[in-house]
């Protein structure tokens, strides 16, 4: 059963990520795009990592959802109205691509990969967490404050309005000067 | 660990037959006050989802230009599918279709797999409203999600556990709905908002010539129509483990309970949501992240004292 | 279902992303082709926890795949709009600013 999942679930995700550049349609690309994370996450389930496995189910849809967003805005062309190519140095990428397949499958398959040592926790979600809050914490702790800087950075990149535009030039505008009104004290 | 058992494949064939039922009761809910409020004979709408399926399912389709098709089809078939996945962790008694350690993210990771169906609604038909209301959701999502997300932490937190069950079997001596007000609201207003639903009503609302329905018809049509019914009966249901103490209750048996409380928060939902008029999401999202993200933060700070004073 | 046949699904779709992120001109598309070999990257992690070595410490290291991908693609929407709005194009080739 678990055999035939992974390769049901292998098959998908190369497909639909072969599939993500070879639509010419911008959603289906994305949504190719979650399939094939879907996939990986279905396969991590057969792992038995139920927690990692739905994270990423549940990230990777999250994030595509978006991701269709932004292609629909920033595709200045839309290849499915005008169908063209939308590729550079195409040769060079496909034998690179192509090469680095071959090595790591080949590495993949020469290498004697060493067995087992050790057997899984019986509450693998448990035994995350208490990793994650005990021997592991300082990896947390290095990844908070990686991801708070990138929420300002992303903020501070793509916000379009800075505080002086929102506040007046002295910053002295009782309520900021938002094109949306509403929402909160306003 | 409090004990349930996994039900056969028999059972799994008919919860989907469940859970339509559970729905049906909720339509009948929405339809008697719709009803009501045009001034006819409340009962009168009690029928009303029989005799709107039954034209639906015989209606002709009726097919965009340069549609979608595919996408299309994957929008409206995975509503009702979304809404039995999310229903599937939710013990009903002592049993539960899919005991999985990890129910309460699972549930999560199927709301947002609302996020893409509702989206992909809009997108498929090539239909510039469909689409409009498709974006809108996705604005509203982005205010909701993640008061909804510390809104499922909370419980869990308490409980010690992700496993539905456990939350449930947690619950013993207080309702956690009762010293957890914030999350529990949070909860069923992000009910409403992932079932499209109500105030949150944005992906399919008559002010944008219905939203993702502004194309759809015949048995498309019904499904979503259905579908957005049965993720609000799933969260209905779910809502029992979560907050109202799962079976838990005098005289009647645990199952009795579970579908008692489900269809009570149903209808409330079905209710509450048809009387209040449509928030608008570039409005409501900064409501989503300056009140409810850091009321729901401390909502779960408040459960991990909680939590921890127990363990002690 | 060995390690190596899940390595070798791993390689393939590390490939593919890295033909995509080479070959895509439109900023969004690399950024998918990156997304791709970062999911080779979790696929190959998992396996390799799974079949050396099950203790927490791999998962831990799965976690933080998942993290190291949020922060690009928020970071890679961040300057795909930043392009957009200063320069109006969508195009690797014409934000070459670092070759310089």
């Amino acid at each position: 059963m678990t055999e035939v999942v992974f390769w049901v679930a292998a098959v998908v995700s190369v497909a639909a990520g072969v599939a993500v550049f070879r639509t010419d349609s911008m959603a289906r690309a994305t949504y190719a795009l979650a399939a094939s994370f879907v996939a990986v996450g279905v396969i991590l389930l057969a792992f038995d990592l139920d927690y990692l496995g739905v994270i990423v189910i549940l990230m990777m849809i999250m994030e595509m959802a978006i991701m269709a967003l932004f292609m629909i805005m920033l595709m200045g062309m839309n290849p499915a109205l005008m169908p063209m190519s939308m590729v550079h140095s195409k040769r060079t990428a496909t034998a690179i691509a192509v090469v680095v397949f071959l090595g790591l499958a080949t590495a993949a398959l020469a290498i004697p990969w060493p067995g087992r040592s050790g057997a899984p926790a019986a509450d693998l979600t448990r035994s995350l967490g208490e990793a994650v809050m005990g021997s592991k914490m300082l990896v947390m702790l290095t990844i908070s404050p990686v991801l708070f800087a990138t929420i300002v950075g992303t903020l501070v990149l793509g916000h379009p309005r800075d505080r002086y535009q929102r506040y007046g030039d002295d910053l002295d505008r009782a309520r900021p000067d938002d094109p949306i009104e509403g929402g909160v004290g306003r | 660990m409090s004990e349930v058992t996994e039900a056969g494949p028999l059972w799994a064939a008919l919860a989907p037959v469940a859970l339509l039922a559970l729905a049906t009761v909720g339509a009948a809910v929405a339809h008697t006050q719709a009803a009501r409020a045009r001034g006819e004979a409340a009962l009168s709408g009690v029928g009303l989802p029989f005799v709107e399926s039954a034209r639906l399912l015989r209606q002709r389709r009726r097919v965009t230009v340069a549609a979608d098709r595919v996408l299309w089809q994957v929008a409206i078939g995975g509503l009702p599918v979304v809404a039995v996945l999310m229903a599937v962790v939710v013990p009903v008694g002592p049993v539960v279709l899919v005991d999985s350690p990890v129910g309460v993210v699972w549930f999560n990771a199927m709301d947002v797999m609302l996020w893409a169906l509702w989206w992909l609604a809009g997108w498929g038909p090539n239909s510039a409203h469909s689409l409009m209301a498709g974006h809108r959701f996705l604005g509203l999502a982005l205010a909701y999600e993640l008061p909804l997300m510390f809104a499922l932490t909370s419980p869990a937190i308490a409980a010690h556990s992700l496993r539905v069950a456990d939350l449930a079997a947690a619950q013993q001596g207080l309702w956690f709905a009762v010293w957890m007000p914030v999350a529990f609201l949070v909860f069923l207003g992000a009910a409403v908002a992932f079932a499209s639903w109500g105030p949150f009503a944005v992906a399919a609302h008559a002010d944008l010539a219905g939203g993702v329905l502004a194309e759809t018809s015949g048995v498309d049509r019904w499904l979503v129509l259905v579908g957005r019914h049965l993720v609000l009966a799933a969260a209905a249901l779910m809502a029992v483990p979560l907050f109202l103490g799962g079976g838990a209750g005098p005289l009647l048996g645990p199952v009795a309970w579970t579908v008692v409380k489900a269809v009570v928060v149903l209808a409330g939902l079905e209710l509450v949501a048809g009387r209040v008029p449509l928030v608008r999401p570039e409005r409501f999202a900064e409501v989503g992240w300056m009140v409810l993200l850091p009321a729901t933060v401390l909502q779960m700070l408040v459960a991990a004292v909680v939590a921890l004073g127990g363990a002690s | 279902m060995t390690l190596s046949l899940v390595l070798v699904v791993a390689a393939a779709l590390f490939a593919v992303g890295l033909w995509g992120a080479l070959s895509q001109q439109v900023v969004v598309m690399v950024m998918m082709g990156l997304e791709l070999m970062i999911n080779a990257v979790i696929l190959a992690a998992g396996a390799f926890w799974w079949f050396t070595s099950p203790s927490p410490d791999g998962q831990v290291l799965l976690l933080v795949v998942v993290a190291a991908m949020t922060v690009e693609m928020a970071m890679g929407f961040a300057v795909a709009l930043l392009l957009h709005r200063r320069r109006g194009t969508d195009m690797t080739d014409m934000a070459g600013e670092l070759n310089r």
